[in-house]
């Protein structure tokens, strides 16, 4: 394109800016996509994907260099050494924790949408009405209503199974049928719901993983092996999903190996004219021109571009006119719950690996329930048997163990809850400009906590689960909590959040910057407040319905 | 998340858990695979590690003591000595190298103790009173042990001799059930005694 000029600019190829990517293009618009990382290539780069666990040298685990090179991943499980390639460098990439805080990057084509969950749940009307009614924080500028539409686009295109539940507090979509669950599962759902007189429901998680043909992926072949990509694009990512519609519209130009340093912007027009961009390998410096910029880059880093935007005018970045430019970080808290084991099923196994659990709605603070706290979460987990890990107490070693092992074991079911994290002004990013990364950019010092009623909610989160665990005849049920440090749930959200008010909030009703109004956030980094549910499918419908304003606008000549 | 390998299908991260599972975070518990309190080895420690074949001839006995040919072939031919050493030089702390390395010594002390010989020349039954005998040692240290303790020398053999048989080809193939793409789930299938177990 002639002097670098396009319709838009997408920053980030994650799932928002695929999804960015995706509506403007086959909008008619002229799109450059631009990603700070390497490229990807769909199935090709898969290079892991169909391997078995022995042709890894250490079957998978980490070694000391890995532990040396990735002080942050080393934290959690995401340090492995099969996928080892999809995460950050983190030394070329650095952050400074004022406070613990466990940020989990993947910088390349795709970004997290090849290492995500894929566990994709709606908001609720509740949800969006909650902080208006706690009186917290700021009310979400939109309501279900705005939104319901754009899940159902996002969901036919994605291809997300699950089960209709009819569940007020999650609401039911275009699903494709739902995985099964297994026999314990089965059964725990069923006593669950008795037990509870259908206050609380266990139904099969809903996945963006598709169980049928779709959009000419080949439907879910139960590895689960998602993680290392999947060489049948049976998930959604921006590599099996979004980009490959994006690039058969003609219209999309994908750039790796771009960090966007800044977005540009003419006071005179109150406009963003374009981003400077820092070719990751050649250090050189190169501006890309648009009539509209969206912001994907991941919440942090989408923040992050903000802060060091503009700052001649507005010396805390663009958007932080309204104070609160990188406050109110939120994350899902977890990694506690119950487990136990299931007695009478020694009869029964499984075949294929169901790449998928199950899922318990929120149940806790509805219906006029009012708990120490407010807000709520929701489990996931599920049953299945134990392999040749588990502790053979009566057999020390020989061929009785040996064949011990070679059986499965006990039927054990877990459930882990994510709860809500509220937003609070004093959990923060800023910019360390002392602290610069390999391309001389300042980089993020993060300040945030859980507090209070996160803690109290972490109680009902063990004891619920157990509660239900053994309402359901499960034996020897334990609840735990393993300690939780936020960044840990992989959930960044908020640090630009939409509202009613340019004092208050960063982004309006539609993702523009109050400040620059042909700039959109649509990633984690809008989130007003955060719910309990997985959140990226909310980003793909924000992002959709932020494209079509963004294009009816420039049709109209408003941007 | 090893911890949340007890949940047993946490989706994304029950899908990486399956590192852990391959890794038996529950079994290779020792630290080597936990961030808690990790610190870097001695880089030239490491690399200064040399086991000779001798040390891997050794180790395959050892693992085949634990793990030995029944109707599916045993630890030996799985070459779960050579997994040993890597994992030993390339995953364990410098400390955990030390007891490592140590153990072999004090495996082989106990052998010529108990049965007047190396332990490579010792009888397969020999070899298996011995272990069992370790092994009980080993499991009454652990009883007491506090989180900060080494870990036993044959813990850590054992743990790997477990994780190095069960993720090799012949473990997953032939003492397991592999399917590397099943196409299908089938939550509630029949099972009868003596039906191996997924690999994976």
């Amino acid at each position: 394109m002639a002097d670098n000029v396009y319709d838009a600019i997408v920053v980030g190829s994650g799932i928002s800016g695929g999804w960015a990517a995706k509506e403007l293009t086959e909008k008619g618009l002229k799109v450059i996509m631009l990603e700070r990382g390497e490229n990807i290539e769909h199935i090709k780069d898969y290079v892991n994907a169909t391997k078995g666990p022995w042709e890894f040298p250490h079957r998978g685990g980490r070694t000391q260099q890995m532990i040396r090179d990735y002080p942050v991943l080393k934290r959690d499980y995401p340090l492995n050494e099969m996928n080892l390639s999809y995460w950050t460098n983190e030394k070329d990439c650095p952050y400074v924790e004022v406070k613990r805080f466990d940020w989990y990057r993947g910088y390349h084509v795709g970004g997290r949408s090849l290492m995500w969950g894929r566990q994709s749940y709606r908001l609720s009307e509740m949800d969006f009405e909650a902080n208006a009614k706690d009186g917290i924080a700021v009310d979400w500028p939109i309501r279900y209503k705005d939104v319901a539409p754009w899940y159902d686009h996002v969901e036919r295109f994605a291809g997300i199974s699950g089960n209709k539940d009819g569940l007020p507090q999650l609401p039911d979509g275009q699903f494709l049928p739902p995985m099964e669950m297994n026999c314990v599962e089965k059964d725990v759902a069923a006593r669950i719901k008795t037990h509870f007189k259908g206050q609380r429901t266990m139904t099969i998680g809903r996945v963006a993983n598709i169980t049928a043909p779709h959009k000419g992926r080949t439907a879910c072949q139960y590895r689960s092996k998602c993680w290392l990509g999947c060489p049948f694009g049976a998930y959604f990512s921006t590599q099996s999903s979004t980009l490959p519609a994006a690039v058969a519209t003609g219209n999309l130009t994908l750039r790796p190996y771009s960090i966007v340093s800044k977005v540009l912007y003419d006071k005179d027009t109150k406009k963003a004219t374009g981003v400077e961009v820092i070719d990751a390998e050649t250090n050189n410096v190169i501006e890309y021109k648009a009539k509209v910029v969206f912001l994907c880059a991941s919440a942090l880093n989408s923040t992050w571009v903000l802060l060091n935007s503009a700052t001649d005018i507005w010396p805390g970045g663009m958007g932080s006119s309204s104070g609160e430019l990188g406050h109110n970080l939120m994350d899902h808290h977890f990694r506690c719950g119950a487990s136990g084991r299931a007695e009478g099923y020694e009869d029964k196994y499984y075949f294929g690996r169901r790449p998928n659990g199950i899922y318990i709605p929120r149940f806790r603070n509805l219906g006029g329930e009012k708990r120490d706290y407010i807000r709520g979460f929701g489990y996931q987990g599920g049953a299945s048997r134990q392999g040749w890990k588990r502790e053979v107490a009566e057999l020390s070693i020989g061929a009785g163990l040996k064949e011990a092992l070679t059986e499965p074991g006990d039927w054990t079911i877990g459930l882990g809850a994510f709860g809500e994290t509220l937003p609070y002004h004093e959990n923060k990013i800023t910019l360390d400009k002392n602290t610069k990364d390999k391309w001389g950019l300042p980089v993020l010092a993060i300040d945030c906590e859980i507090k209070e009623n996160e803690k109290k909610m972490r109680i009902d989160m063990m004891q619920d689960g157990k509660e239900m665990l053994e309402a359901a005849g499960i034996k020897d049920v334990k609840s735990f909590d393993n300690g939780y440090t936020m960044g840990m749930g992989i959930h960044e959200m908020g640090t630009a959040r939409m509202g009613r008010d340019p004092k208050t909030s960063v982004l309006n009703e539609h993702n523009q910057v109050w400040d620059a109004k042909n700039v959109f956030v649509t990633d984690g980094a809008c989130m007003t407040s955060a719910a309990c549910q997985n959140p990226s499918l909310t980003y793909m419908a924000l992002t959709a319905r932020a494209a079509d304003f963004a294009v009816s606008e420039l049709k109209k000549r408003n941007l | 998340m090893i911890a949340a390998q007890k949940i047993n299908n946490m989706n994304r991260r029950q899908a990486l858990s399956r590192v852990s599972l391959i890794l038996g975070g529950a079994i290779v518990g020792a630290n080597i695979f936990l961030e808690g309190g990790c610190k870097p080895a001695d880089k030239k420690a490491a690399n200064g590690l040399d086991f000779s074949e001798q040390d891997i001839a050794y180790l395959d006995e050892i693992a085949d003591t634990i793990l030995p040919e029944t109707s599916t072939p045993g630890a030996k031919a799985a070459k779960v000595g050579a997994f040993m050493t890597v994992m030993v030089k390339d995953c364990y702390e410098e400390a955990d190298q030390k007891i490592f390395l140590d153990g072999m010594q004090k495996l082989n002390e106990a052998a010529r103790k108990k049965f007047d010989k190396d332990f490579v020349d010792g009888s397969p039954e020999q070899r298996h009173d011995l272990l069992v005998e370790i092994e009980n040692e080993q499991k009454e240290y652990n009883k007491n042990k506090k989180r900060e303790d080494p870990t036993h020398y044959f813990r850590m053999m054992k743990e790997l001799t477990l994780l190095g048989y069960f993720t090799s080809e012949i473990g997953a193939t032939q003492a397991l059930r592999y399917v590397e793409t099943p196409g299908r789930y089938d939550g509630c299938m029949p099972y009868k005694k003596g039906d191996k177990a997924w690999a994976i």
